[in-house]
C-alpha cells in the first residue's frame, strides 16, 4: 500500500488548465449524449472526437490505455452477447459507448491533479454542513480516510497471519470478527486523540 | 502544577478511581501499577479526556470541568499507539495539523515543524507517508506533534511499550531534556529510575507516593 | 468517559468511525485480503465492507463513509477492488452499483437502527439483504442497462444469475460477523453508541 497516488498526469495542455468542475460538468454532458446517440456512424465520430480530445491532452498511449484497460474483458463479453441476442450495429454501439464514456472519464481523471478533484468535491460534499460538519471536519475526513487506509490494510494483514497461526484461515467469521473488533477499536482510539490534539475546541 | 482533589471516576457500573488526592508540582513524575489499575485513568483526567465523577481536578489554575478546552491546549498528550495519534497522510503534514489554529504564515509553519522534526532526527522524513515509518520513529513522530505547540505539561500513557531498546533510550533522553512538566505512566521502570516522583496505583487509588527507589520497591512487593 | 462530541454539533468520535470504516471497506478490497475457500474463488469483499457500514455505523455515518470512500476514488485514488480509481469507474456499467453503495449503506443501518439495543440476527440478515443487496441492485441494475444497451429484463436476469448468490452469502456472513462483534464490543451496535456519546456529553 505504498503507491496511494492518483493517475494524474502532468502536462500545460488546455484540458488540465481546466478547472476540475469544468470538466466534470462536460464530462457529463458527455456521457449523456453517448447514451443518446444509436447509429455507429455517429460513435464513429464520437470516437473521433474522443481521440482528437486525448491528442490535445497529451498524456500518451500507455497512460490511456490503462484507464480503459479495466473493462477489456467486460467489452469483449458485452459485444459477444449482442451480437448473440441482438445485431451487430446494437453490438457496436453499445460497446464503444462504455470504452468511450470509460476513456473520457479516465481523461479527467489524467489531466486533474488529484487534490484539485479533491478540492472540488469536497465542495460538492457541503450539504453535509447540515448535519454539523464544517468544511474543515469534512476536509479532515478525507486526510484521516487516506491516513487510515494503511492502518487497516496492515490491521487486516495482521489478523489474518494470526488467523493462519491458528489454522482457522478458512473461517471467515474468525477473520473478520477479529479485524472489525479492531477496526472499531482503533476509530475509538483514534477519536479519543483527535480530542486530545483540540479538535473539539 | 496537577492538583487532585478527592477524585472518583465511575465508568459503567465500575469505580476506576476511587478518591484520588494529591498535589504535583514536581517536574517530572511517574505512574505505575498493575494492570487494570487505573493509570490510563488517571492520565486522561488530566487534560480533560475523562472527567471527574466527583471531586476536581485543577490543572494550571484551572478547573478541568469547566475549561477543558484552554487546558487542552496547553498539557499535551501521547498514546500508546502512535497509529491511533497520526492523523494526517504524511509526516509533516500531521505536524502541522497541530498548529491549524494558530493561524501563523505558512512560512511560519513551515519553520516550526521543520524544526521539530530535525530535532528529533525525522527531517529526512518530512515528505514520507507516515506508514512509511518504523514504529519507533512514529512514536517520535507523535511525539513532534505534540511539542511543536510547546505544551506546558505533557502527559505520556505508556510511550514506550511499543518501542525496541534503542528507541525507548532515545524517548527516555527526549524526555531528560524536556524543560516542562511531564507525567509519564509506565511499566517500564528503567524509564522511570531518575524521576523526580513516583505514584503507584492499586485498584484505583494512590497506595504509595515517593522517590523512585522506595516506590518501585513498594510496588515489587505489591506484584510478588 | 472520553468526551467525544464536538462543539460544532458533528463529534469527534464519529470522525474517527466514519474515516477507519472508509478505510476499511478499501481494505477489503485489497487482493489477499481474504482468501475465501484458500484464493479458489476471487471474490470482492467491498460490498460485504459496505453492509458492515450499515449494520454497526448506522444509517447516515455510513452513508457518508462510504461518501468518502467514493471522493477519494472519484479524485482518483486506486481504492476500489484490483486497484482501481479515478472517474472511469463512474462510467462504466457498474457505476450503478457503486452509487447504490451510498443509500445502500443508509438503508442497512436505518434497519438495524430499529431494532434498538439488541438487533436480532435475523434483523441483521434482513438489513443487510435488502441494502446491501436490494437497493445496491435498485440502482445499479438500471444504470448497468442504460449504459450496456441491454434490455433491463436480460440484464436482471443475467446479474441474478452471475452475483445475487455471492451475495447472498456475503449478506448472511455480514450479519453473523456483526452480532459476533457486537458481542465483542457492546459499543458497535448504533444505538448503543448514541446512548454513549449523549451520556459522555452531559457527563
Ligand atoms: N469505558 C470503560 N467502561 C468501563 N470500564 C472501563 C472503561 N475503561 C476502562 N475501564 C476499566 O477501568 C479500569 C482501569 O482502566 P485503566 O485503563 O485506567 O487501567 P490502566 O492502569 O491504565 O491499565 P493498563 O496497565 O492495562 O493500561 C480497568 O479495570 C478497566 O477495565
Ligand atoms: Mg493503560
Amino acid at each position: 500500500m505504498n503507491g496511494l497516488t492518483g493517475a494524474y498526469v502532468p502536462g500545460g495542455s488546455p484540458l488540465h488548465r481546466l478547472p476540475a468542475g469544468a470538466k466534470l460538468a462536460g464530462l457529463a454532458a458527455c456521457c449523456t449524449v453517448l447514451v443518446l446517440l444509436r447509429a455507429p456512424v455517429s460513435m464513429a465520430v464520437a470516437a473521433l472526437v474522443v481521440g482528437v480530445l486525448f491528442a490535445v491532452s497529451g498524456v500518451g498511449v500507455a497512460a490511456a490505455w490503462a484507464q480503459v484497460r479495466p473493462v477489456r474483458w467486460f467489452a469483449v463479453a458485452l459485444f459477444a452477447m449482442q451480437v448473440v441476442f441482438a445485431d451487430l450495429p446494437s453490438a457496436i454501439t453499445s460497446v464503444s459507448r462504455v470504452v468511450l464514456a470509460v476513456a473520457l472519464a479516465g481523461l479527467v481523471t489524467l489531466t486533474t491533479r488529484t487534490e484539485a478533484m479533491m478540492a472540488f468535491l469536497e465542495r460538492c460534499l457541503s450539504p453535509a454542513r447540515w448535519v454539523g460538519l464544517d468544511p474543515f471536519r469534512l476536509s479532515l475526513l478525507l486526510s484521516l480516510t487516506i491516513r487510515s487506509v494503511p492502518v487497516m490494510a496492515d490491521l487486516a494483514t495482521r489478523v489474518r497471519e494470526a488467523q493462519r497461526a491458528r489454522g482457522v484461515e478458512w473461517s471467515v467469521r474468525a477473520f473478520a470478527v477479529p479485524l472489525v473488533v479492531s477496526a472499531l477499536r482503533h476509530a475509538d482510539a483514534l477519536g479519543e486523540a483527535l480530542s486530545a490534539r483540540g479538535l473539539d475546541d | 502544577m496537577i492538583e487532585l482533589d478527592d477524585v472518583r471516576v465511575r465508568l459503567g457500573q465500575r469505580e476506576v478511581l476511587c478518591g484520588v488526592t494529591a498535589r504535583l508540582p514536581e517536574r517530572r513524575i511517574g505512574v505505575i501499577g498493575a494492570n487494570g489499575s487505573g493509570k490510563s485513568t488517571l492520565a486522561r483526567l488530566l487534560n480533560g479526556l475523562v472527567l471527574p465523577t466527583s471531586g476536581t481536578v485543577t490543572v494550571l489554575g484551572d478547573d478541568t470541568r469547566r475549561h477543558a478546552a484552554r487546558i487542552r491546549r496547553r498539557v499535551g498528550f501521547l498514546f500508546t499507539d502512535p497509529d491511533a495519534q497520526i492523523v494526517m497522510p504524511t509526516v509533516a503534514e500531521d505536524v502541522a495539523f497541530s498548529l491549524r489554529r494558530h493561524k501563523l504564515p505558512r512560512e511560519e509553519v513551515q519553520r516550526r515543524v521543520t524544526d521539530v522534526l530535525d530535532r528529533y532526527g525525522l527531517a529526512g522524513h518530512a515528505d514520507h507517508p507516515a506508514h512509511q515509518l518504523s514504529g519507533g520513529q512514529k512514536q517520535l513522530l507523535a511525539l513532534c506533534s505534540v511539542l511543536v505547540l510547546e505544551p506546558e505539561i505533557l502527559v505520556m500513557d505508556e510511550p514506550t511499550t511499543l518501542l525496541d531498546l534503542r528507541h525507548s533510550r532515545l524517548v527516555a533522553d527526549v524526555l531528560r531534556e524536556l524543560p516542562q512538566q511531564v507525567v509519564v505512566i509506565s511499566h517500564d521502570l528503567a524509564l522511570l529510575a531518575d524521576f523526580d516522583r513516583l505514584l503507584v496505583m492499586d485498584e484505583g487509588r494512590i497506595v504509595a507516593d515517593a522517590p523512585p527507589p522506595a516506590a518501585i520497591g513498594h510496588y515489587r512487593k505489591l506484584m510478588s | 468517559m472520553p468526551r467525544l462530541t464536538g462543539g460544532k454539533g458533528f463529534p469527534t468520535g464519529d470522525i474517527a468511525r466514519i474515516s477507519v470504516f472508509a478505510a476499511l471497506i478499501a481494505a477489503l478490497g485489497l487482493p489477499g485480503t481474504l482468501n475465501l475457500f484458500g484464493n479458489t474463488v476471487p471474490i470482492t469483499l467491498q460490498t460485504f465492507g459496505v453492509m458492515l457500514a450499515g449494520t454497526i455505523l448506522g444509517s447516515w455515518r455510513a452513508a457518508l463513509a462510504v461518501a468518502v470512500l467514493l471522493v477519494l476514488v472519484a479524485a482518483g485514488l486506486p481504492l476500489l477492488a484490483g486497484g482501481r480509481g479515478g472517474l472511469g469507474v463512474f462510467a462504466g456499467a457498474s457505476a450503478g452499483y457503486l452509487i447504490g453503495w451510498l443509500p445502500g449503506a443508509a438503508v442497512t443501518g436505518w434497519i438495524v437502527e430499529r431494532g434498538g439495543h439488541h438487533p436480532g440476527i435475523v434483523r441483521l440478515a434482513v438489513a443487510c439483504v435488502v441494502g446491501g443487496i436490494g437497493v445496491i441492485y435498485l440502482v445499479g441494475l438500471p444504470v448497468q442497462a442504460a449504459v450496456t444497451g441491454v434490455p433491463l429484463g436480460r440484464t436482471v436476469l443475467l446479474s441474478a444469475t452471475l452475483f445475487l448468490p455471492g451475495d447472498l452469502i456475503k449478506a448472511v456472513l455480514a450479519a453473523i460477523v456483526t452480532k459476533g462483534t457486537q458481542r465483542a464490543y457492546p459499543d458497535a451496535v448504533p444505538a448503543v453508541h448514541r446512548e454513549r456519546l449523549r451520556a459522555s456529553k452531559e457527563g
